[in-house]
């Protein structure tokens, strides 16, 4: 690796902004999505959590306030932002409630992006405004035999005239129950592997989509989980996303790109949890003392600021690198797998700082655990992202 | 009919206050600052009069450093069409009075000629609740302040202001111009969307050197201490109603 020499260095050093400092505008959004997230989702996290679904006024909400748009450009009636952006939008929801940011994700950085990539312009001008305004989007990958094997899937598309009819079951389907548009992905020639595999627009409501049951979850329970069945659904030639046989493309892409955006759900909901806990532990007193002044537990809250920190400089800097139009398939997985486990200790360790009340539903943190673990499953697992990380790495060192 | 609405930025309400240890003033330091709340419900009243049809513009001012702007750019961003900062290093919670500032608004309301002018009925630093009084005494123009209700009538030359008083809720009719100062009940301001966020980067925003105006903005009045409330002490229980009187009597000194 070339080293910069000192001059040089010094010059680029200087015009670089702190990667967790933001400009006048992000700070901005920031405010605004905290404060809608704080008002109106707040008040309505725990009774989703428990009733498993979403209050019908949160979806009309987050179109109405340019959440679910924030990389669709203006012409196609978006909020005209970029990826960053949109990572902060996660975040701060997150902080609040995580299974609406991952709703809010899914259809951010792969719906939407899918579109924008790899839709014709035609496809574009039919669906980047309303998934601008009041569409939300679904992303049908995994299968009962196909998760981090997600190439291995058997939905089938046989062509016919005009399109193809698609008959398979997707599983672990987020957003199926809000969707009106499924990204599908099917193989249209089991022979050729994965270069068989092409993306297709279905509409829902169209014959022989259904969502099947929503499966009773550990965490962001109130986004709705579901199966996904194609029962020879009919999907006309022009919905075809991308090229046919490039489905694997179109979702290898967009999953790395949203891996950035869970780990910025990660983050979110880690800071969530973090600011529960310390006020609380600056208040209660115990042997006459308040217990976040003893050494013990300033090492440990020490300690998980830092992997906060460190977790969010992984992630901005992925997000960063991905905007500049650089290679960033490493630094995303790493930051998907530092964040999810980051979340997962720190709700963990905000569980026993608050003590009994902590274990109690009284209290935000016990869900913020149970919302954790999906950090290191969904969007490609923990082992899939060290794999990825490897992959990369030995990319170096291949063999003469 | 163009109005003029005026935005105080402050310490964010929900941010735990710290007295400085000189007591010279409260600590502003790397703390969270926002739109005073009541110049938020302003803001929000003049975007509905907009909305409705009643406004035709609505301009943003506000009297402060140039870190004010973030306020002026959530006006903006709620909706407002123009905005204007007048710079000033003065510190805008105890150096910048209302004086001050009603005279900084005079010059704006002679520049700009809206025919109603909306403040927040207080800032929520210093509690005065006097700029949009001493305006209106300036300007000779009929005030309605702590207003929970506005209803123009429709040839658009008076307009019947709702405010809530001690006794209850006292309806007043104005002509135009007047001066309205908005209190809490009055609406429920809109969060700023994000495709409103982008479009108010494209709006006017015009700075201007508060002193450039020949007012005298020099502070009359001098705070000599700012001090923390008393800390809070627990309560306690009494067992009677007699020594309830004596405690209220010779304890808490609250009853002759």
């Amino acid at each position: 690796m070339a080293v910069p020499c000192a001059r040089q260095a010094a010059r680029c050093f200087s015009s670089r902004q702190p990667l967790t400092v933001f400009s006048e505008d992000q700070r901005m959004l920031q405010e605004t999505v905290r404060k809608f997230a704080v008002e109106q989702i707040g008040p309505l996290v725990h009774k989703m959590d428990e009733q498993s679904a979403f209050d019908p006024s949160i979806v009309p909400a987050l179109f109405e306030q340019g959440l679910m748009g924030v990389e669709i450009p203006a012409e196609y009636d978006g909020s005209a932002m970029g990826f960053v952006e949109a990572c902060l939008v996660v975040e701060e929801i997150a902080r609040v409630d995580p299974a609406v940011a991952v709703m809010v994700d899914i259809h951010n950085t792969l719906i939407n992006r899918c579109l924008y990539v790899f839709g014709t312009d035609e496809q574009k001008k039919e669906y980047l405004p309303k998934l601008a305004t009041n569409t939300v989007g679904s992303f049908c990958l995994s299968e009962a035999g196909s998760g981090s094997d997600a190439f291995a899937l058997q939905a089938r598309a046989r062509e016919v005239d005009n399109g193809y009819r698609i008959t398979g079951v997707k599983q672990w389907i987020s957003n199926s129950k809000e969707a009106g548009l499924f990204i599908v992905f099917a193989t249209v020639d089991p022979a050729k592997r994965h270069r068989g595999i092409t993306a297709f627009l279905v509409d829902a409501g169209t014959p022989g989509l259904e969502i099947g049951q929503k499966y009773d979850k550990l965490g962001i329970r109130a986004s709705s989980t579901c199966e996904v069945i194609l029962n020879d659904v009919f999907v006309p030639r022009g919905k075809v996303l991308g090229n046919v046989g490039e489905g694997y493309k179109v979702a290898i892409e967009s999953l790395n790109e949203g891996r950035i955006g869970i780990a910025a759900q990660m983050v979110g909901l880690a800071q969530g949890a973090y600011d529960v806990a310390l006020p609380y532990i600056h208040d209660r007193k115990q042997f006459g003392s308040r217990i976040a002044d003893f050494q013990g537990m300033k090492f440990q809250y020490a300690e998980a600021r830092m992997e906060l920190e460190a977790a969010r400089l992984l992630v901005y800097n992925a997000a960063a690198l991905k905007e500049a139009n650089m290679p960033f398939t490493a630094e995303a997985a790493m930051a998907k797998l530092y964040a999810g486990r980051v979340a997962e200790r720190i709700a963990s360790q905000c569980i026993e700082w608050l003590g009994g009340y902590g274990f109690t539903k009284d209290y935000a943190v016990e869900k913020f655990f149970r919302d954790s673990k999906i950090g290191s499953i969904y969007e490609g697992t923990s082992n899939i992202q060290l794999e990825t990380i490897a992959k990369l790495i030995q990319a170096d060192y291949k063999s003469s | 009919m163009r109005a003029l609405v005026a935005v105080k930025r402050v310490i964010d309400y929900a941010v735990k206050v710290r007295v400085k240890p000189d007591k010279s003033g409260v600590e502003l330091n790397n703390i969270k600052m926002s739109m005073n709340p009541f110049c938020e419900i302003a803001v929000e009243e003049g975007v509905r009069l907009k909305e409705a049809g009643t406004l035709s513009e609505l301009v943003a001012v506000s009297c402060g450093p140039d870190k004010s702007q973030e306020s002026l750019r959530q006006a903006l961003a709620m909706g407002a069409d123009r905005a204007i900062l007048l710079k000033t290093d003065y510190r805008t919670d105890m150096e910048l009075q209302p004086l001050a500032v009603a005279k900084l608004l005079k010059k704006m309301v002679e520049k700009e000629d809206p025919m109603v002018v909306l403040l927040g009925k207080q800032a929520i630093d210093d509690d005065s609740n006097q700029t949009g009084q001493l305006l209106a005494g300036m300007l000779g123009w009929p005030q309605a302040t702590f207003a929970s209700k506005l209803a123009f009538n429709s040839g658009l030359t008076g307009v019947d202001v709702t405010r809530e008083v001690d006794a209850g809720l006292q309806t007043i009719s104005l002509k135009l111009p007047c001066v309205v100062t908005c209190d809490l009940r009055l609406n429920q301001p809109r969060y700023a969307t994000l495709p409103n966020l982008m479009k108010a980067k494209k709006k006017p925003l015009e700075v201007v050197d508060a002193a450039s105006l020949g007012v005298d903005m020099s502070p009359r009045l001098e705070y000599l201490s700012v001090e923390e409330p008393p800390k809070r002490e627990g309560g306690r229980k009494v067992d009677s109603v007699d020594e309830l009187l004596d405690k209220l009597r010779n304890e808490a000194k609250v009853l002759a």
